[in-house]
C-alpha cells in the first residue's frame, strides 16, 4: 500500500473514531435522587455530645470499643475508623469560645464517588432507598473507595490479616436490616434530643428549610426518632447558617446537615455541586464509550504494524540476497 | 541467524548480583510478614492515607518507567523507524520486568487479594470504573509482553518452527501491545478525577489528567531506553549507542515541549499556579518537579549537547525524575487525606525495604537474563 492509501485510510480511521465519540457519549450529569431515598438529618445546634449514638452504633454493628483502658474501661474513640462507623466530635467555633458538635458518618450521596469507582461492583446504592452498602465478599481491597470518598468514610481494617472495608449502610446490612423491618437506624433511634432524625431525604429536606426559615429565638417543636414521629421536644431556634449541608455539595447527600457555626470549622468538605464521579465518568465513557474509539485505534495500529514489520522482513531478506551474491562473486 | 547474542562470555554470579540477591530476599521475608499479619503491620498505611508507595511508586511509577517497551514499539512499528530496532529486546525485557512486578505489587496490596478474581467476572464488573480499566489492562498487558518477549526464548532454545509461527502473529501483538498502555498509562490519571480537592490543585487537572499521564509515560518510555543503553555500554562496555539515542532525544524534546504547554496553560486557567509560590512544601516540590521537567528541555534544546552521549544520559535521567515526581505528587505528596488534613504519612522502612526490593528483582532478573538470552544487539568484535 503506498503513501497516499495510508493516510486515506488513517483519516477516515480518524473520522469514525471521532463521530462515534461524539455521537455516543455525552457529558454525564449528577446521578438523579430517588423519590423513595431515605436519610437522616443532623442538626447540631441540638446536639448535646451525650454520644448515645456512638455507644448504639457500636452495639448494633458489633463494633469494639477503641482506646479503652482499666482506667477508661469505655470506647474513647475520637475519629471514625474501622471501628467507629459514628462518632461525635466537638469542634471550636471560629467566632466565640463555644463549641459545637458534628456527627460524622456516611452521608450516602446522591451521586456516589465509592460506587462509581469501585471496580468489582463492591460498593453498591440502592435503587429505592439510596443506600449505599458494601459486599465484603466481592471486594478485592484496593481501597480506591477509600481515597475517592470526599468525607473520608471507607475504613479499611489494616491491623487484620484479612481486614475488610467497613463503613455506615444505616443499620440496613445483611443480617440488620433496620430500615427493611421498619426500624430506624440506631443511631436516629437512641438520640435524646431529635438532634439525629431519620425520613425520606425529601421531607427531611423539607423540614431543614423550615427551620431555617424560623426566626432565632422564637419556639420550634423538634421532632424525636424520626421525622414522621408523634414525639417532639420543643426547643428555641438558634441562628442556622444560611444552608442546608447535603443539598448540593456534591451532587447532594442523603443525610442532611444543618449547623450554627461554618461547616469549614466543622471538618466537612467545601464541594462543588457537580459530583466528582460525574467528571470521572464522563471522562471514562468519552475514551471509551462502546468501546468505538479503542476498536478504531487498534484497527490503525494493526494495520500500521503489520505494513512495516512485512516492510522490515523483506529489508532483511534483500540484505542477504545482497550479501550472498557478493559472496559469490568473491 | 539472529541479530542479537547473549553475553555467555560473562561470568553469571557476581558480587553485584550477590547483593540485589540479598536486598531481593529481603523483601520477600517482609512480604511474609504482610500475608501473615496484615498490611498495617508492615506499612505506615492509615485512615487517610489508603495509598503508599506501593501503589504509586511500584505501580503508578514503575509502570511508567516500564513504558521503554511501549515507546519503542511506537516508533519502530507504527512510525516505521526501524533502525531503532536494536534497541527493542532490550527495552521489552525491562517492560516485562516493570509490569509484571508493578501487576504483582498491586495484588500485594489489594487488602482482600483472595477477591480479585471478581475483576475478571462480567457480572461483577463495573464499567464506570477507571480501576477495572486499569487491573483489567494491566493484566492484558503483562501477558502480551510476555508474548511480544517469546521470541527471544523461542531462539535460545532453539525452537524456531514455533518461533515462525509466532512471528507471523507478531504484528497483532505489537499493535495491541501499543494500544494497551496507552489504555492505561492514560487511565493512571483518570484515577486521580474521582478525587476530587483530595488531589492538591497544583495537581488535579480533572479532565486533562488522562493526557498528562500518557505524555508524561511517553516521555518516560523514551527516556528509560536511553537511561538503560548508556548503562549497559558503560557497565557491560559495549559500544555506545548515542548515533541512536540522539534520536529519542528528539521526540523526548518535542513530547515533553507539548506537556509543559499544556501544564502550564492549564494551571493557569484553573489560577491554580499562584499557590507555587506559597512556600508551603507541596508548592516547593512542584518547583523541584518543575525544574526537573525544564533540565531536559534545555539540554534537548541546545544544538551542541543533544548529540551528547553524557548529555542525554543526563536529559533522561532528569527526565525520569520528573516524570516520577510529578506522579509521586500528584499521588501522594500533593494528598489531602481529609479537610481538615490532619493525618500523616511516611513510608515504614519495612514498606520502603519491600519497594527497593522490587527495584533489585528487576536489575537483578535483566543482569541475568543478558547474560542468558539473546537480548542485546550483537556486537561486530565483541
Amino acid at each position: 500500500m503506498d503513501r497516499r492509501n495510508f493516510l486515506k485510510m488513517a483519516g477516515s480511521g480518524a473520522v469514525i473514531a471521532t463521530s462515534s465519540v461524539s455521537g455516543t457519549v455525552q457529558a454525564r450529569g449528577n446521578l438523579p435522587v430517588s423519590d423513595q431515598a431515605v436519610g437522616m438529618l443532623f442538626d447540631a445546634t441540638r446536639c448535646i455530645g451525650c454520644r448515645a449514638c456512638v455507644v448504639e452504633c457500636k452495639d448494633i454493628n458489633g463494633m469494639p470499643p477503641v482506646d479503652a483502658s482499666p482506667d477508661a474501661p469505655w470506647d474513647n474513640a475520637v475519629d471514625l475508623s474501622a471501628d467507629t462507623l459514628n462518632i461525635i466530635k466537638a469542634h471550636k467555633s471560629e467566632d466565640s469560645d463555644e463549641f459545637s458538635f458534628i456527627k460524622r458518618n456516611c452521608m450516602h450521596c446522591v451521586d456516589a464517588g465509592c460506587v462509581s469507582v469501585c471496580p468489582v461492583s463492591a460498593m453498591k446504592k440502592d435503587p429505592v432507598t439510596g443506600i449505599v452498602s458494601h459486599d465484603p465478599d466481592v471486594c478485592i481491597g484496593c481501597r480506591y473507595c477509600v481515597a475517592a470518598c470526599p468525607y473520608n468514610i471507607p475504613k479499611y481494617e489494616y491491623d487484620e490479616a484479612m481486614g475488610q472495608i467497613q463503613k455506615c449502610q444505616l443499620c440496613n446490612q445483611k443480617g440488620v436490616e433496620r430500615i427493611d423491618n421498619n426500624q430506624l437506624p440506631g443511631c436516629a433511634e437512641v438520640c435524646p434530643t431529635g438532634a439525629n432524625i431519620y425520613g425520606t431525604r425529601a421531607e427531611l429536606l423539607a423540614e431543614a428549610k423550615r427551620r431555617l426559615a424560623a426566626t432565632p429565638g422564637s419556639r420550634y417543636d423538634y421532632k424525636l426518632n424520626s421525622i414522621d414521629s408523634i414525639h417532639f421536644q420543643e426547643g428555641t431556634v438558634a441562628k442556622y447558617q444560611p444552608r442546608v449541608y447535603g443539598e448540593f455539595e456534591g451532587g447532594g447527600t442523603q443525610v442532611l446537615l444543618l449547623a450554627g457555626t461554618s461547616f469549614e470549622t466543622l471538618g466537612m468538605p467545601d464541594l462543588p455541586e457537580k459530583s466528582y464521579a460525574a467528571v470521572s465518568e464522563t471522562v471514562q465513557h468519552s475514551i471509551y464509550g462502546g468501546f468505538a474509539a479503542p476498536a478504531a485505534v487498534l484497527g490503525g495500529l494493526l494495520f500500521l504494524a503489520r505494513r512495516n514489520i512485512n516492510a522490515e522482513k523483506k529489508n532483511a531478506e534483500q540484505v542477504k540476497l545482497n550479501q550472498k551474491k557478493e559472496e559469490d562473486k568473491s | 541467524m539472529s541479530e542479537h547474542q547473549a553475553l555467555t562470555n560473562r561470568k553469571l554470579f557476581t558480587l553485584p548480583t550477590f547483593i540485589l540477591a540479598v536486598i531481593s530476599f529481603i523483601a520477600l521475608v517482609i512480604l511474609a510478614k504482610r500475608f501473615m499479619y496484615g498490611l498495617g503491620a508492615v506499612t505506615n498505611l492509615n485512615d487517610g492515607y489508603p495509598w503508599g508507595i506501593w501503589v504509586v511508586y511500584d505501580v503508578v511509577v514503575g509502570t511508567g518507567l516500564a513504558c521503554g517497551g511501549y515507546a519503542l514499539a511506537l516508533i519502530v512499528y507504527i512510525a516505521n523507524k526501524g533502525k531503532y530496532h536494536p534497541l527493542v529486546r532490550p527495552a521489552l525485557l525491562a517492560s516485562l520486568f516493570g509490569y509484571t512486578l508493578g501487576g504483582i505489587s498491586a495484588f500485594i496490596d489489594m487488602g482482600r487479594y483472595w477477591n480479585f478474581y471478581n475483576m475478571f467476572l462480567p457480572s461483577q464488573m463495573n464499567l464506570n470504573s477507571v480501576m477495572l480499566e486499569v487491573g483489567l489492562c494491566v493484566t492484558a498487558y503483562c501477558i502480551v509482553l510476555f508474548l511480544e518477549f517469546a521470541p527471544t526464548l523461542l531462539e535460545r532454545f532453539k525452537m524456531y518452527g514455533l518461533k515462525e509461527k509466532l512471528d507471523k502473529l507478531l504484528f497483532v501483538f505489537i499493535a495491541i501491545g501499543v494500544l494497551l498502555p496507552t489504555m492505561h498509562q492514560s487511565s493512571l490519571g483518570s484515577l486521580l478525577i474521582a478525587m476530587g480537592y483530595k488531589v492538591d490543585i497544583l495537581w488535579q487537572s480533572s479532565y486533562l489528567m488522562p493526557l498528562f499521564a500518557i505524555l508524561t509515560a511517553m516521555t518516560m518510555g523514551f527516556s528509560i531506553v536511553i537511561f538503560e543503553a548508556s548503562i549497559v555500554t558503560v557497565g557491560f562496555k559495549r559500544h555506545s549507542e548515542t548515533h541512536l539515542l540522539k534520536g529519542l532525544g528528539k521526540v523526548i524534546h518535542t513530547l515533553l515541549a507539548v506537556f509543559l504547554i499544556l501544564r502550564f496553560g492549564d494551571l493557569i486557567m484553573r489560577d491554580a499556579f499562584s499557590s507555587a509560590f506559597t512556600g508551603s512544601f507541596k508548592a516547593n516540590m512542584f518547583l523541584i518537579e518543575t525544574l526537573l521537567f525544564i533540565v531536559p528541555l534545555v539540554i534537548l534544546s541546545s544544538s551542541k549537547h543533544k548529540n551528547k552521549g553524557s548529555s542525554l544520559f543526563i536529559a533522561a535521567f532528569s527526565m525520569l525524575c520528573a516524570g516520577a515526581l510529578y506522579r509521586f505528587n500528584a499521588f501522594l505528596i500533593g494528598w489531602t487525606p481529609n479537610a481538615t488534613d490532619t493525618v500523616i504519612y511516611f513510608p515504614s522502612s519495612q514498606e520502603l525495604l519491600v519497594s527497593i526490593g522490587i527495584i533489585a528483582m528487576e536489575i537483578l532478573g535483566y543482569i541475568l537474563l543478558v547474560k542468558l538470552l539473546p537480548v542485546l544487539p550483537k556486537e561486530e568484535h565483541a
